[in-house]
């Protein structure tokens, strides 16, 4: 038998169903954003922890120019080394007939027919190498898909100055390889650049290193910092012209990999939580005022002989079922996004298996917050009724003080129409309430604005770096320095309308115990194509002694301008030199460092070399290029800007357009649950002040514009406040998403807080005419009887 | 009538009430002294603000004075705190409101059940709502019903715990006039039937002719007491 009471409840709650359900909606969206987003952030280390675990992912990497095999003995007795595993590696370019571009391929030996011990590889399709085959070749599965290669095709590649075609076995991936990047630019460049996989001996027999290696592997024994194992590392390869070996922390796809989990994470924490702490204000304050519209009943129900308890009981399973029903439903949709996204973002990180896993403290905590905010707004409410005698509380509320207000002062007032005088007097008899109205409203549009912001800081950041910094059309990467004549040469390629010489020196940056591996990038003066700029994008000229750091970097050295820095060049000469930063760049890409190419050349103790040309050229002969690039000697990769900025859109950008377009659709149902609740209320507040009215010969047109003037009152006055706390939420989510990838400048177009106002304005039309639509069939006498 | 050795249901001495309405203060009440004896059936009469709402509001326990003493029986009315006042209510006070207040979303016989379930020793909402003539109305909602009938659930719900008194508030003041009547005649009736001491209040003189005693009250004070040698039927009221 359910009881009299419980009755009530169901009832009331299909009465408002509207409000249950926008309701209900708005707890779902912030318990699904949270919970999706952190489940997503919380599966990704889980899959990546896990990936390197299984495939054995090396501690430590090293890289020479070429060492006998016997050195790995003395590797192996430096104390801490659990596990060493010798290589070879080479960048090599391929012919692949469909592209013209140049390809370069990353060719990485294995044991013969076997797996690494180091770094195993996971097989996608195809087979692995059979021993002896010296022309068998496993690839990337990137590389694999963005070329449309499988088992069974052929690839021509230029093995130490020889074409050999390669014979495709077998696709697949590799810890060291979730992200696959070239290295020089931290976007993939799938099309362009792959890892190959080859026998050891094919590999030795074809760069003439038998019984040699150029590449080190190796692993960290429990309870050993890498830091010691690292220096002996470097001194025993010294003389084999050893690149200074490197922690797992500075290897680029791990590197970049943990950065994009944690801006995962970075993101994953503030939007939602801002989604989360909006919807448990809401749930507070919506509830507690539908609570209060029930002030006769609550008071009927005491006079009855209800314990205080039993009401308040009574009202909060009425909350509960709300927060419930939608805690579930945000959970149930929360889950199946986290599950769609990490899957989306395993494919990017190509980790071989989706882990999806949801902590279960994430849905409790998220489920907390909101019985929390429910609990408090039911109870606020109810006992603010219950401390009335309920004598009292069943009258209806004493006639509220009006006053003038301090604007009906002003003469100009009085010559206003008498409703917007109303209007006036009504928000300022209650102005918290009109505030707390109009911080709901605030609120929405500034969900919307922390999400649908960050496009146009991916804009603007794309506009800045790649339009305004980085001008030049494709830059041509040499495998080592060559003489500066190659930027003459490069500029008499037909179509070619301009071209500039730059130099990158590997190089690890040290001041005080901070150190970090880098490049430098030598620049010509007055370049025209690649510019550091400043924080208001103008361009910063090179100084002919010193070096500029983006800011960045200088943060991440602790060091500021004026300060000097220690470099160690990880090529050629090894020199170590002490420089002065000059400048720090608002560089929004990488964390780069930039010299005076001369400069640069003059510290190296080398003549005039080049690493890279960049060049500024004509479309239309732009295949004609790079069949003439692929012709010219020692050419390793060829950037084209149209394609990076291709790639980082379809990557990068694409997974944060994904995940704010998600973001956005719960703000949006957010800001719809806010707006229609807060006119539904007014309405239940007011109706009995309205059919009055109407009894007293005011037309519905005017009793609407008395209702829906002060709802649009608040609106116009919640939209402003909106932005700025938009403002806020971006500028709080953009401090904790920096990472080396990039960093999304704090840019809010207009546009973004024009469609954010529009959202929540027409959210308000609508629930206007809903509300409209019932002060059009009040039952006047039916509303009036039941009042005193 | 009183018994022959009628116990005092109600002692008050010396009540007093100060409200505060908006930013006026109202003095209700100015020093009310009265007793009323179980079973007896008593109307308070006098024009709206005299302050017998407010009296009755203390006597049924949903408001307090301001100063003074109102004792029902052995409980003291006025040192009482908030749960013994909600136990007060639920065991002994049966409420009918000028308005009704029926809950909008329970069905009639829903509505009994709310005190009914609450309640030590109740009548089943059956057969309350029998006693006031609505059996056949058990599944309409208020909203379906008139005024009288809205009046007569609500007297149903009060009665239905079988309480010590019977506290009504202008129950006619909504109704037509022969509507009214019937209100009257099933309080009367309950009156009579449950022996339940009845204070009802009203503006309307010609009601005070089915009461034992009618305490007419102006300003707050009770200004004359007077005892009805023959009580009338409902039907033989007039006004």
């Amino acid at each position: 038998m359910v009881k009299a009471i419980d009755r009530k409840l169901i009832r009331d709650l299909f009465l408002m169903k509207s409000q249950v359900v926008t309701i209900g909606l708005v707890v779902a969206c912030g318990i699904a954003a949270f919970v999706a987003s952190l489940s997503t952030y919380d599966s990704l280390t889980w899959s990546q922890e896990g990936y390197y675990k299984e495939g054995r992912f090396a501690n430590i990497f090293a890289s020479l120019k070429v060492a006998p095999e016997g050195v790995i003995k003395r590797v192996t007795d430096i104390p801490g080394v659990a596990e060493a595993e010798s290589r070879l590696v080479y960048d090599v370019t391929l012919d692949i007939p469909s592209i013209t571009e140049p390809v370069v391929g990353r060719v990485i030996s294995i044991p013969d027919g076997g797996q690494p011990f180091l770094n195993k590889l996971y097989l996608r399709k195809g087979r692995f190498i059979e021993p002896g085959r010296h022309n068998e070749v496993l690839v990337s599965e990137s590389f694999a898909t963005a070329n449309g290669l499988k088992p069974g095709d052929r690839i021509v590649a230029i093995l130490n100055g020889k074409r050999e075609a390669l014979h495709i076995v077998g696709v697949a991936l590799s810890p060291e390889y979730i992200y696959v990047v070239a290295g020089g630019t931290p976007i993939p460049d799938d099309k362009h650049f792959g890892i190959l996989w080859m026998n050891r001996s094919a590999v030795a027999s074809a760069f003439n290193m038998v019984g040699a290696f150029n590449h080190l592997v190796l692993t960290v024994g429990p309870g050993f910092s890498a830091e010691p194992i690292i220096e002996s590392l470097d001194n025993i390869l010294e003389p084999y012209g050893g690149l200074g070996a490197y922690d797992r922390k500075e290897q680029l796809s791990n590197r970049l990999i943990t950065q994009e989990i944690r801006q995962q994470r970075a993101m994953a924490i503030t939007i939602p939580t801002i989604f989360l702490g909006v919807a448990a204000f809401l749930i507070n304050v919506v509830i507690g005022r539908l609570v209060s519209t029930q002030r006769e009943q609550i008071a009927v129900l005491k006079a009855l002989g209800y314990k205080n308890s039993t009401i308040g009981i009574h009202y909060l399973k009425m909350a509960a079922f709300i927060v419930l029903a939608g805690s579930v439903l945000g959970l149930l949709v929360g889950i199946w996004l986290g599950d769609k996204m990490t899957e989306l973002y395993s494919a990017f990180f190509r980790f071989p298996l989706k882990t999806y896993r949801l902590a279960p403290g994430l849905p409790l905590i998220a489920i907390g917050i909101s019985v929390m905010a429910m609990i408090s707004g039911v109870l606020n409410a109810v006992y603010h009724v219950l401390i009335l005698p309920p004598a009292e509380a069943m009258r209806p509320p004493a006639p509220p003080s009006y006053r003038r207000t301090i604007i009906e002062n002003l003469r100009v007032f009085n010559l206003l129409p008498l409703e917007f005088r109303m209007i006036v007097r009504n928000i300022a008899r209650r102005p918290f309430r009109a505030l707390l109205s109009s911080l709901g409203v605030a609120l929405a549009v500034g969900i919307l604005i922390s999400g649908t912001f960050m496009y146009d800081a991916i804009d603007y950041m794309i506009n800045s770096q790649f339009l305004t910094s980085e001008r030049e059309d494709a830059t041509i990467g040499f495998t080592q320095p060559v003489s500066y004549r190659a930027r003459n040469e490069v500029e008499h390629i037909p179509g070619v309308l301009f071209a500039e010489k730059y130099r990158t020196v590997p190089v690890k940056m040290s001041a005080g115990h901070r150190s970090f591996r880098t490049a430098i990038l030598g620049l010509p003066k007055n370049g025209e194509l690649k510019r550091p700029l400043d924080q208001r994008l103008h361009p910063i000229p090179i100084p002919t002694e010193g070096i500029l750091l983006t800011d960045r970097l200088g943060e991440f050295l602790g060091v500021q301008v004026g300060e000097r820095i220690t470099i160690l060049a990880l090529e050629g000469s090894r020199v170590t030199r002490e420089v002065v930063v000059v400048s720090l760049v608002n560089d929004l890409l990488g964390l780069s460092a930039y010299m005076d190419l001369d400069a640069l050349n003059r510290m190296m103790g080398e003549g005039d070399s080049v690493t890279s040309v960049a060049v500024r050229m004509e479309r239309s002969f732009s295949d004609l290029f790079y069949v003439r690039v692929k012709e010219l000697p020692k050419v390793a990769t060829v950037n084209i800007r149209e394609t990076f900025i291709r790639t980082f859109n379809e990557t990068t950008a694409k997974y944060i357009v994904v995940f704010i377009g998600i973001l956005t659709g719960f703000a949006a149902i957010i800001a719809i649950g806010i707006v229609y609740n807060n006119a539904r209320i007014a309405l239940s507040e007011r109706i009995w002040e309205l059919a009055s009215l109407r009894v007293l010969g005011f037309t519905r047109r005017e009793v609407s514009t008395l209702l829906l003037g002060e709802l649009a009152l608040e609106l116009l006055l919640g939209i402003p406040i909106g932005f700025a706390i938009g403002y806020l939420f971006a500028s709080a989510s953009i401090s904790l998403t920096d990472t080396e990838l990039f960093r999304l400048p704090l840019i809010i177009e207009a546009k973004t807080y024009a469609y954010a106002a529009i959202a929540v304005l027409a959210s308000g039309v609508i629930s206007a005419m809903i509300v409209r639509n019932r002060i059009d069939h009040l039952d006047l006498v039916g509303v009036l009887k039941t009042r005193e | 009538m009183p018994s022959d050795n009628p116990s005092k249901v109600f002692i008050a001495r010396g009540l007093t009430k100060i409200y505060r309405m908006g930013e006026v203060e109202v003095h209700a009440l100015r020093g009310i002294d009265l007793e009323i004896f179980e079973g007896e059936f008593v109307v308070l009469l006098g024009p709206s603000g005299s302050g017998k709402s407010t009296l009755l509001n203390i006597l049924g326990g949903l408001d307090a004075p301001t100063g003074g003493q109102a004792f029902y029986r052995e409980h003291d009315l006025v040192k009482a705190s908030e749960q013994e006042l909600t136990r007060y209510r639920r065991e002994h006070v049966g409420f009918v409101f000028q308005f009704y207040n029926l809950i909008p979303s329970l069905t009639v016989r829903e509505n009994v059940a709310l005190v009914t379930e609450i309640s030590e020793n109740p009548m089943s909402p059956d057969e309350a709502l029998e006693r006031v003539g609505l059996q056949d109305r058990l599944n309409h909602f208020p909203s379906q019903l008139s005024g009288g009938e809205q009046q007569r659930v609500a007297i149903a719900r009060a009665i239905a715990k079988r309480p010590d008194e019977l506290l009504c508030d202008e129950p006619t003041g909504a109704l037509d006039y022969d509507t009214g009547k019937v209100v009257l005649d099933v309080i009367a009736r309950i009156n009579q039937e449950l022996k339940t001491t009845t204070v009802v209040i009203t503006h309307n003189a010609a009601i005070g002719g089915m009461a034992d005693r009618v305490f007419r009250l102006a300003n707050g004070r009770i200004d004359s007491v007077k005892r009805n040698v023959t009580k009338l039927t409902s039907g033989e009221l007039r006004w």
